[in-house]
């Protein structure tokens, strides 16, 4: 059933009429050409698709395209709107991927994770649930990442990527 | 994927009679679970209801310290809420548990409660289920069944089912006494969280006690007062649902146990809240033997499949290590 809705994405608005079934992954890759976000599992799987909505890390291809009519989508292309993003660079620098399918989902789940960090959210390897600041260990990052597959296993270069951010923004010690 | 229309609905109750309306909607969560099950045809709604906007997104402070959660309250948002973490750490830790960040971010609290099965059976079409096409049989009793229930089947009949409830988070529910608040096109009841998920009985086909068209609009936790934790066994450390979990309170007073909940996650159709266990524990010194006795005494009534015996030990080593951790320093 078609609905007219407006994505408003890398602070781009995007005015489109959608099938009531198509989801934001589809309306970004397929409708609007915006392919950094990519199709892995389709099914929440594997993070491939993570974007930001409203600045929190979500699996696109869940997500319902009229669902987000009125929300901020920011895809990994945006991160870099306003020139390097320091995750960009830093997976460069650590060499944190091979084909780099996975890498557009990665950087937007690590955005979230120091955002998640900052705002002192725990994680399943906390073990201090009361604490008020977070320190991203790798253990930490591991499990925060964990939504993230990588096909080439390019994990042992992931995490040192994220983890210099994380130290840069002061959420790691 | 069936054609459906989509409609955010102003408030609770105008979401309650549109869906009264048809009988073959849905509410619409975070969806996570439902635009899944829509994909793999398992789920063919031709109504979705958003209820994200109205139901409550807020946790609010109950006047004997009990909290009442909003059901649109994400489960990150949840995990990460001070009161939680304070006074019921073990429902951050099952909600932490559960998922990944990014489904954290985006999944709600009452779509979590009435997320469904994972059996491969049930979520392949092209399989028999009862639960998803009644009468067509179970495709796990005989076939891969290694992560199904050992408590509480039903193992002959229409009504043949063997698979779990996925949910973490609603196993340290279970353990908390929470209470869900349901708005219906009758009004409002309140449903004590061990009625919500029914055991599949005569029927795999209903996973709740809810009717058409009802609403969760909130769960209310009644103060805990004792230490509490939620553990979780899983194929790997992170990003996987559980073989067995647990969420356990527990008061020690002068070497004896004063008070405890117990409930299983990962064994039956239903969260598990292990009252065998919990009997068998109250008025009892704290030790390794009584916990073991207890655990025992839950486990006597499993029915293992071919696949599935190993959940039996594994479930006893839980409860009793987990118990042992809980009272560390007080017993
Ligand atoms: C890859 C993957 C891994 C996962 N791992 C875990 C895990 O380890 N542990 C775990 O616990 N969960 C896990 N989940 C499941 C996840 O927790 C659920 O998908 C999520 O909690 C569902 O919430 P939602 O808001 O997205 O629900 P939705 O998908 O929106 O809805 C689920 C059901 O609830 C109904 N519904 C929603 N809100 C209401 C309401 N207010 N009143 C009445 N009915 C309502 C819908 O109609 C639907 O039937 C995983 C999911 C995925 C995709
Ligand atoms: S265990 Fe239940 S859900 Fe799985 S195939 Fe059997 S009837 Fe279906
Ligand atoms: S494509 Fe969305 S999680 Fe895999
Ligand atoms: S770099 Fe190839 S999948 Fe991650």
């Amino acid at each position: 059933m078609d609905t007219e809705i407006t994505l408003l994405v890398d602070g781009e608005r995007h005015p489109l009429v959608v099938d009531t079934r198509t989801t934001l992954l589809d309306a970004l890759r397929e409708r609007l050409r915006i392919t950094s976000p990519k199709k892995g599992c389709d099914h929440g799987q594997c993070g491939a698709c993570t974007v930001l909505v409203d600045g929190r890390r979500v699996n696109s291809c869940l997500v319902l395209a009229v669902t987000v009519d009125d929300a901020e989508v920011t895809t990994s292309d945006g991160l870099a709107a306003e020139g390097e993003h320091p995750l960009h660079r830093a997976f460069l620098d650590n060499d944190a991927f091979q084909c780099g399918y996975c890498t557009p989902g990665q950087v937007c789940s690590a955005a979230g994770v120091l955002a998640e960090a900052k705002a002192g959210w725990p994680s399943t390897v906390t073990d201090d649930l009361t604490a008020e600041d977070v320190d991203l260990t790798d253990d930490e990052i591991r499990d925060r990442m964990s939504g993230n597959l990588c096909r080439c296993a390019a994990y042992a270069h992931i995490v040192p990527a994220v983890a210099a951010v994380a130290e840069a923004e002061g959420v790691r010690r | 994927m069936r054609e459906f229309r989509y409609e955010r609905a102003t408030d609770a109750a105008s979401a309650v009679a549109l869906l009264a309306a048809e009988p073959e909607g849905a509410f619409l969560g975070g969806g996570t679970n439902l635009v899944d099950l829509m994909k793999l045809g398992v789920a063919t709604p031709d109504l979705l209801v958003d209820v994200r906007r109205l139901t409550s997104a807020e946790v609010t402070d109950l006047p004997d310290g009990g909290l009442r959660i909003g059901a649109a309250v994400p489960n990150a948002d949840l995990a990460a809420d001070r009161r939680v973490r304070e006074r019921f750490p073990v429902l951050s830790q099952a909600l932490l548990a559960g998922a990944s960040g990014q489904l954290r971010n985006r999944a709600t609290t009452g779509g979590n409660l009435l997320q469904r099965t994972r059996c491969g059976y049930f979520t392949d079409v092209t399989r028999p289920c009862n639960k998803r096409s009644p009468g067509s049989g179970c495709g796990a009793l005989e076939g891969v069944h290694r992560n199904h229930a050992i408590l509480g089947q039903t193992l002959e009949g229409p009504g043949t089912c063997v698979a779990t409830h996925p949910s973490d988070m609603a196993v340290a529910l279970t353990a908390l006494d929470a209470v869900v608040r349901v708005l219906g096109p009758d009004g409002e009841r309140e449903v004590p969280i061990v009625e919500l998920h029914r055991l599949p009985g005569d029927d795999a086909s209903r996973d709740t006690t809810l009717r058409h068209g009802e609403l969760i609009t909130a769960i209310d936790l009644p103060a805990l007062g004792m230490p509490s934790r939620y553990r979780k066994v899983r194929d790997r450390a992170s990003f996987a649902f559980a073989l067995v979990s647990i969420a356990a309170a527990v008061q020690v007073t002068d070497g004896m146990v004063a008070d405890v909940r117990l409930a299983l996650g990962g064994v039956a159709h239903k969260p598990w809240r292990a009252t065998a266990a919990e009997e068998a524990l109250r008025g009892r010194p704290a030790t390794e033997e009584s916990f073991a006795a207890a655990a025992e005494a839950e486990l006597a009534a499993a029915t293992p499949l071919r696949d599935n015996g190993f959940k039996v030990p594994l479930a006893r080593n839980l409860v009793v290590r987990t118990l042992l951790q809980l009272t560390e320093g007080s017993r």
